[in-house]
């Protein structure tokens, strides 16, 4: 990894550079009812329109590589048979601008699961490696538990990524391209001063963080208390409404639909991501369903994020963002639900 | 304008490979065409799909076990156990009850239809290891349907296998499956044993459980520990009673397999819906082995 500093005024160049392709970033879109700053990623068209000092997205980026719905195949119906044809639905690079840790690692494990598995997803792949991402340093929220998933830094899936040193950036490349983007403004290799600076900036982070999931022996734990009556408990006040899912960056599952136009002489096939909370989420044709209860789907969630992907890929598919928690209508959050089924009130 | 950033190598591949490629795999299916349809019960019928290019057909290979993915466009894309045997290739059998949408549609086609066939894909039986063992195969209901294809894999090749056992339980002599076939399979010397829930007033055979059957089969050997597999298909009730009762009596966890079904939208690892705890249906299974079912939760 090579290191560069920059001085702030600068970065609006590098958006300038950048801004030929389309650009996405986290924008203001309104309060809360506390009147707390909402925010969300969204294509941006002027360098003032990005507020990189934002706390969190309400929802991950992950739109932009897992659309909520998509096409996956068009068919041409004539009398003597069909045809089927597939668009991978990839137009255009994007550049991501200002992408916190948290997202970009949630990236990396889909991509562990949707590209690198037996069978890759050329729908993601495609949006996925046309991504440009710069990453940017972040204030840990209340609701933040990422420091306990291990996943409050990047270490890999970015190509540049700029922690705030005051007046200036310190810029972390991890790619060409980003490399031969900063050897077109003023930056200079970082002196022992803004190392230092640099170093204790991260360390200061690090104690900031309120949120924290126990996670040792967590895959254990989950087996051992799989029968637990906290899960009962949880599963009363789960509305099995799927915001958690909707908001999660690495909720992956989805269900397929196909439609017939009405001339007949049409028809399509189209993803939409799912929510395993959801009633219908394994219900079999015929009517069996193999999660009929609320508790059992919720349990199952945490199963699948905190166990079985463990199991799969040797890390949790949770990032310790918060979002599921913060957007829950019923205030269910992974640290209290970790925290009940350990045992801990 | 010179910073445009460029597209990038789409699929991860090796320069000079068509980006086409991976897309077509992912979601391409084989063009197929059903040949024929045999109306087995009320609400099953035998359908046999054959795809359609030679060239694909023969190169089409499965493992008894393993499942395809049908689809008909506008209506939907859905999985299924093969009923063939793994000989005839990509001249599939399709034993298909009409349960929900896509096979009451199934249910209305007529021969000739064009069909797009996937797969296969999941895990198989092993059939190579239980070569020169004693063979149960034990089936309850529609859990005949994946079981036919391991059973004629094994009666091609009769003379490598030990005893062989088929137990078949339904409800009614009116749902038994395959019921033409049953004269031939005993040629082969196989001890086939049929039992229905409620009998009607033509039916000569045995009313009871399917338990009570392989009571009598238990009783016939000392042990099960040394060389017998069986292959258990059925509903989760049968599964539960069936591989408990194997388990007593000296079968290996190891030596026991199981098919299971789940809802699925890709097949391919990616839609989650068939996840068993996080295990993947359609990768790791459907064919399991008993420890890896206890090992789960909320397999069975």
């Amino acid at each position: 990894m090579i290191f560069k500093v920059f001085k702030k005024q600068e970065l609006a160049r590098l958006y300038e550079l950048l801004a030929v392709n389309v650009i996405v970033g986290p924008v203001a879109k309104g309060n809360d009812r506390n009147g707390k700053p909402l925010y969300d990623f969204d294509v941006v068209y002027d360098f003032d329109e990005l507020a990189l000092d934002y706390t969190q997205t309400v929802h991950s980026p992950k739109r932009f590589v897992l659309p909520y719905q998509e096409t996956l195949s068009t068919f041409a119906i004539t009398r003597e048979g069909w045809e089927k044809h597939v668009d991978i639905n990839v137009y255009r690079p994007l550049v991501f601008f200002g992408m916190h840790a948290c997202d970009i690692n949630a990236l990396n494990k889909l991509d562990l699961v949707l590209a690198q598995s037996t069978y890759p997803n050329p729908y993601y792949m495609g949006k996925r490696k046309n991504l440009f991402i710069i990453g940017i340093d972040c204030n840990p929220e209340p609701q933040c538990f990422c420091r306990s998933m291990g996943t409050d830094s990047a270490i890999h899936g970015f190509d540049l990524f700029l922690t705030d040193l005051g007046g200036k950036y310190f810029a972390e490349i991890l790619s060409a391209t980003a490399f031969d983007l900063l050897s077109q403004i003023k930056c200079t290799d970082p002196s022992a001063k803004e190392l230092a600076l640099y170093k204790h900036t991260t360390k200061e982070k690090s104690t900031r963080y309120t949120a924290t999931v126990d996670t040792s022996d967590l895959t254990k734990i989950l087996d051992l208390e799989f029968e637990s009556t906290a899960w009962d408990a949880w599963g009363e006040k789960c509305l099995s409404c799927g915001t958690c899912a909707n908001v999660c960056p690495t909720c992956y599952c989805y269900g397929v639909e196909e439609h017939v136009d009405l001339d007949l002489q049409h028809a399509n096939k189209t993803k939409s991501l799912h929510s395993c909370n959801l009633i219908d989420f394994a219900k079999v044709a015929g009517g069996h369903n193999f999660r009929p209860t609320s508790a059992s789907r919720l349990k199952y969630r945490y199963y699948h994020k905190h166990r079985g992907f463990v199991e799969a890929f040797e890390e949790s598919l949770c990032v310790g963002c918060g979002r599921c928690g913060a957007a829950c209508l019923a205030d269910i959050t992974p640290p209290a639900v970790i925290a009940s089924v350990r045992g801990k009130e | 304008m010179q910073n445009k950033l460029a597209f990038l190598d789409i699929l991860g591949q090796t320069a000079g490979s068509h980006r086409k490629q991976d897309p077509d795999s992912f979601e391409y299916t084989l063009p197929a065409e059903i040949t024929s349809i045999y109306p087995l019960t009320a609400t099953e019928k035998l359908y046999q799909i054959q795809i359609i290019d030679p060239d694909q057909r023969n190169r089409f290979s499965f493992k008894p076990g393993q499942f395809v993915m049908l689809e008909l466009p506008g209506i939907g894309e859905a999985p299924f156990s093969i009923s063939s045997s793994p000989v005839r290739h990509g001249d599939l059998e399709l034993c298909i009850r009409a349960v929900g949408n896509f096979t009451n549609f199934l249910d209305r086609v007529e021969r000739g239809t064009r069909i797009g066939i996937s797969g296969p894909f999941g895990t198989s039986f092993p059939l190579e290891k239980m070569q020169g063992q004693d063979i149960l195969l034990i089936g309850g209901g529609l859990g005949i349907v994946p079981l036919r294809s391991p059973l004629l894999a094994v009666l091609e090749n009769r003379s490598r296998y030990g005893r062989v056992d088929i137990m078949y339980g339904a409800k009614t002599p009116a749902e038994l499956l395959f019921t033409y076939q049953y004269e031939e399979w005993k040629r082969f010397d196989i001890n086939l044993g049929i039992t229905v829930d409620r009998a009607d007033k033509n039916w000569e055979g045995r009313t009871g459980l399917i338990t009570e059957l392989l009571q009598e089969r238990i009783a016939q050997t000392a042990s099960l520990r040394e060389n017998t597999y069986a292959i258990v298909c059925g509903p989760p009730v049968m599964f539960h009673f069936v591989c408990k009762m194997l388990t007593e009596a000296g079968l290996p966890m190891q030596k026991m397999f199981v098919s299971l079904e789940r809802r699925m939208h890709c097949g391919r690892g990616k839609c989650c819906r068939c996840n068993i705890g996080s295990t993947y249906t359609c990768l790791d299974g459907p064919v399991f082995d008993y420890w890896s079912v206890m090992n789960l939760k909320e397999a069975i």
